[in-house]
């Protein structure tokens, strides 16, 4: 029964909106889920250790103290929902998106290097702003879309609204064709929204 | 082992010349940033890989964490260069500035 109670939750900003709600009211309660605080402990004291590399009881100390503060007071930035299960499925396959896009990266790079270099650029170069509309649904979706856009030269998010309305300033035909394209269908995998 | 660090390094170079030379080149503001805000990245990506490698001659727990380091610096300004290229972006749309279409005069 509860499980079709979840399934009638509005879809689309309104959806997010309320798992914002949500997330608000629970920092306010200091409602603290032992796995997000574990987990985010864990990131931060790995940075920590990275970051100090000093391995003697005091400076670890220090940074055990200074991990638990932080992560009791912003677990749940990280890990706004408490649903732990899904989680590492959707890193493996979000770090499975990093190699495809760092491809595109080098490739729209050797792009604008040649159109830097090109003796007639103002010839091949026709900027525009290119509109569309993505059906990228969660909050996060649309900002890794939106600096994956940006990451990729050629092209520069101007605006994103809350629906999914993305403006793209494109440097020439070739960068702004394929918009969205690829890169929306593989983001969209990545984050589990075929 | 030098050799692979030198060609990472003049990669990097390569690029952060071109991101150079396409700022003076490009007609508009927003022609600019794309060249600024971008090539930048790879850029820098390469000569940092250069430099972690270099720092990974003498290899021990030190030059490690030092190596790790330089790598954070690369994941930060993923990060952090698009949104910065995104809120210039939007100041010059805030402020009114109209892009560069073809066959106006560069400014």
């Amino acid at each position: 029964m509860e499980k079709k109670g979840e399934e009638n939750l509005p879809q689309g900003p309104l959806a997010n909106l309320n798992e914002e709600y949500i997330s608000v009211r629970s920092a306010q309660g200091r409602r603290v889920l032992f796995y997000p605080f574990a987990l985010t402990f864990i990131i931060m004291l790995g940075v920590w250790v990275v970051l100090s590399g000093k391995f003697d009881p005091f400076h670890l100390s220090l940074g055990l103290i200074s991990c638990a503060i932080v992560s009791y007071l912003s677990c749940d930035l990280l890990f706004p929902s408490p649903k732990i299960k899904g989680l590492l499925r959707q890193w493996a396959r979000f770090i499975r998106y990093v190699p495809w896009l760092m491809v595109e990266i080098i490739k729209a790079n050797l792009h604008v290097t040649y159109l830097v270099f090109h003796p007639r650029m103002m010839e091949l170069i026709d900027p525009k702003i290119v509109k569309f509309r993505s059906k990228l649904q969660s909050d996060l979706a649309l900002v890794t879309f939106a600096n994956s856009i940006t990451l990729t030269p050629g092209t520069i998010t101007v605006d994103v609204s809350i629906d999914g309305d993305f403006k793209v300033h494109a440097i020439d035909k070739a960068s702004g064709d394929p918009l969205p394209g690829a890169m929306e269908a593989n983001i969209a995998k990545a984050f589990g929204e075929v | 082992m030098d050799i692979i660090v030198c060609l990472f390094l003049f990669a990097g170079l390569f690029f952060f010349t071109g991101g150079a030379v396409g700022i003076l080149r490009f007609p508009d503001f927003y022609c600019r940033l794309h060249p600024a805000g971008k090539l930048d990245t790879l850029g820098l990506l390469l000569a940092l890989i250069g430099l972690a490698l270099f720092n990974l001659h003498h290899f021990s727990l030190g030059t490690l964490l030092t190596s790790a380091k330089i790598i954070l610096i690369v994941v930060f300004v993923f990060l952090a260069s698009p949104t910065a290229t995104h809120a210039i972006v939007d100041a010059g749309v805030r402020a009114g500035l109209a892009p560069w279409t073809k066959g106006e005069k560069r400014r």
